[in-house]
């Protein structure tokens, strides 16, 4: 059971559903492309054609949320990570070496304790996942039912739109976490401005 | 839309080719109507002279002749350039305006998708276009271009903010991100006991509007926000090193997204495919819809252009302080009247 499902008693897409091909396929294909994409960010010896390949990694991550139904956290990644933070990365690179062409001196001698970390965070998200979702499939129906016991008898589930169950989560159980997670970057916000600011 | 127009039913594969094809048509019809009204005719009226009026009659055909020319034009690469980048720039920026009208709701089945998150689904996508100015600025190996590209860059986030919170307001009120459900709020709703004209959120989110409006003209890089393009000091910043066919690009997006932020304002605060008296769930909206969102929008976008031809440039300082010190604390107000306004009634 993940969280999400446990807080509000919506039961996980059954395991005895048919494999969803098409889905199946387009997360191959989607997989395929951001690995190959990822591969090039580290490998490119130019700064803004690594930024340029991490906008293909995050918008790749935003399709797979939205083959996953999880609609509102892919608009969130688009929104968040290519409309803000690349923008700001490309900003950034720009206002402080904006030269052409390969830059020789991207690559740095201990690349390989990056490379050990990845493999590391991999192995561990790749057996969260596994552990939480064991053999659950996505359901051909996208939307997440409502708790059967809210149905009564005779009647079709009614269905709710994904987005709503996301806000009842985030505004519901996981309030407190959410204020807090505010307060912190607000926080992290105004130490930002504080030690940048020089007067 | 098309299947409940055409009455058959179709194949997913030709759906989707036939709502391909309708994106194209509703991006590139806006756009034309609003180049030829307002940027060749009104902008001539207000400048007192004729405007183009030797291509077809009234000059209506002088589009077409001005997009033959631009794909004749010779596509030339700056010799520092780095190439692909500067290539692909100015399809991002189009690839930003397409997917903005992929959301629009133009009648109760006159959709391209019919998406959950509707508003958020618009704003996210429409902020990718600052990818593209910020690549195109830099690619041209050119200072110009660059400070052009910066200016811009710095501008879209600065104006991002005030226009997602005055959206918020909008949502707020209507309880939900779905355009369509923004729309049937708007048609169904009443105020102050009158329920005949629905209640556009104009009415209640003044405020919001014209926040929304300043902000659009900005993410435009109209004047009087126009820094990023402006001629005199940067010789049109980002796009200096464009001709032929990729500045039409450009050009095209800049006008399709005058007439995306047009149509989204008449959704979120005109009451959207929907008149007083009409049906909003009956069949004919499928063809009267798009027709009213479409005055809806020449509505808006005249007073976009209205502001663009009327009033003189800011200075770079003054349109940041603009921005963080005024609207965005008056943004926040807005939602926070709003909400208890809401919670109150």
């Amino acid at each position: 059971m993940t969280l999400l499902a446990a807080a509000n008693g919506i039961s996980l897409p059954g395991t005895d559903d048919p494999i969803n091909v098409s889905q199946t396929v387009g997360f191959a294909l989607l997989a395929a492309l951001m690995i190959w994409a990822a591969i090039r960010v580290v490998t490119t010896r130019n700064v803004v054609h690594a930024a340029v390949w991490l906008v293909v990694v995050l918008a790749g991550a935003a399709a797979q949320f939205i083959l996953l139904a999880a609609e509102f956290v892919g608009v969130t990644q688009v929104m968040v990570y290519i409309g803000a933070v690349i923008v700001l990365i490309l900003f950034g690179v720009m206002l402080t070496q904006a030269k052409l062409g390969n830059d020789p001196n991207l690559s740095r001698r201990n690349w390989y304790g990056g490379a050990v970390v990845a493999v590391v965070l991999f192995g561990l998200l790749a057996f969260a996942t596994i552990d939480t979702f064991e053999d659950a499939k996505l359901p051909e129906d996208r939307r997440m039912a409502l708790p059967a016991a809210e149905v009564g008898d005779g009647e079709v589930p009614r269905t709710e739109s994904n987005t709503g169950a996301v806000s009842d989560a985030v505004f519901g159980a996981y309030l407190l976490p959410l204020e807090v997670l505010g307060v912190l970057l607000t926080a992290a916000l105004v130490g930002a401005i504080a030690v940048a600011r020089k007067d | 839309m098309t299947s409940a127009v055409l009455a058959f039913e179709m194949a997913y594969w030709q759906q989707s080719v036939l709502r391909s094809v309708g994106v194209l048509a509703a991006v590139l019809l806006p756009a034309g109507t609003i180049v030829y009204l307002f940027l060749f005719k009104m902008m001539s009226f207000m400048q007192s002279r004729l405007g183009p009026n030797e291509a077809g009659p009234y000059g209506s055909l002088q589009l077409l002749a001005e997009v033959g020319k631009w794909i004749q034009k010779e596509d030339i690469f700056p010799a520092k350039a780095d190439r692909k980048l500067f290539a692909m720039a100015p399809y991002i920026v189009v690839a930003s305006v397409l997917l903005v009208y992929v959301a629009v709701p133009f009648g109760p089945d006159a959709w391209f998708a019919r998406l959950d998150t509707g508003i958020f689904y618009v704003l996210a996508v429409s902020s990718i276009s600052a990818i593209g100015v910020l690549i195109a600025g830099w690619a041209s190996a050119n200072k110009y271009s660059l400070i052009g590209g910066l200016r811009a860059a710095g501008q879209l986030i600065a104006y991002e903010l005030p226009m997602v919170l005055a959206v918020v307001g909008v949502v707020v009120q209507a309880g939900s991100l779905d355009l369509f459900e923004i729309v049937r709020m708007q048609a169904e709703g009443e105020i102050f006991g009158l329920s005949w004209f629905g209640n556009p959120f104009i009415l209640t989110q003044m405020v919001g509007f014209v926040i929304f409006m300043i902000a659009t003209q900005a993410e435009l890089t109209q004047p009087p926000f126009d820094m990023p393009v402006a001629e005199s000091e940067l010789v049109t910043g980002y796009m200096t090193e464009y001709s032929g066919i990729r500045f039409l690009l450009f050009f095209i997006a800049e006008f399709a997204s005058a007439g995306a932020f047009g149509i989204i304002a008449a959704t979120l605060f005109l009451g959207g495919y929907w008149l007083p008296g009409l049906d909003m769930h009956a069949d004919y909206m499928n063809v009267v819809g798009p027709l009213v969102l479409l005055g809806k929008m020449l509505f808006v976008t005249f007073i976009i252009f209205w502001v663009r031809f009327t009033y003189p440039r800011f200075r770079e300082d003054q349109l940041q302080k603009f921005a963080w010190t005024l609207l965005i604390p008056l943004a926040l107000v807005n939602i926070l009247a709003t909400m208890v306004l809401k919670v109150a009634f």
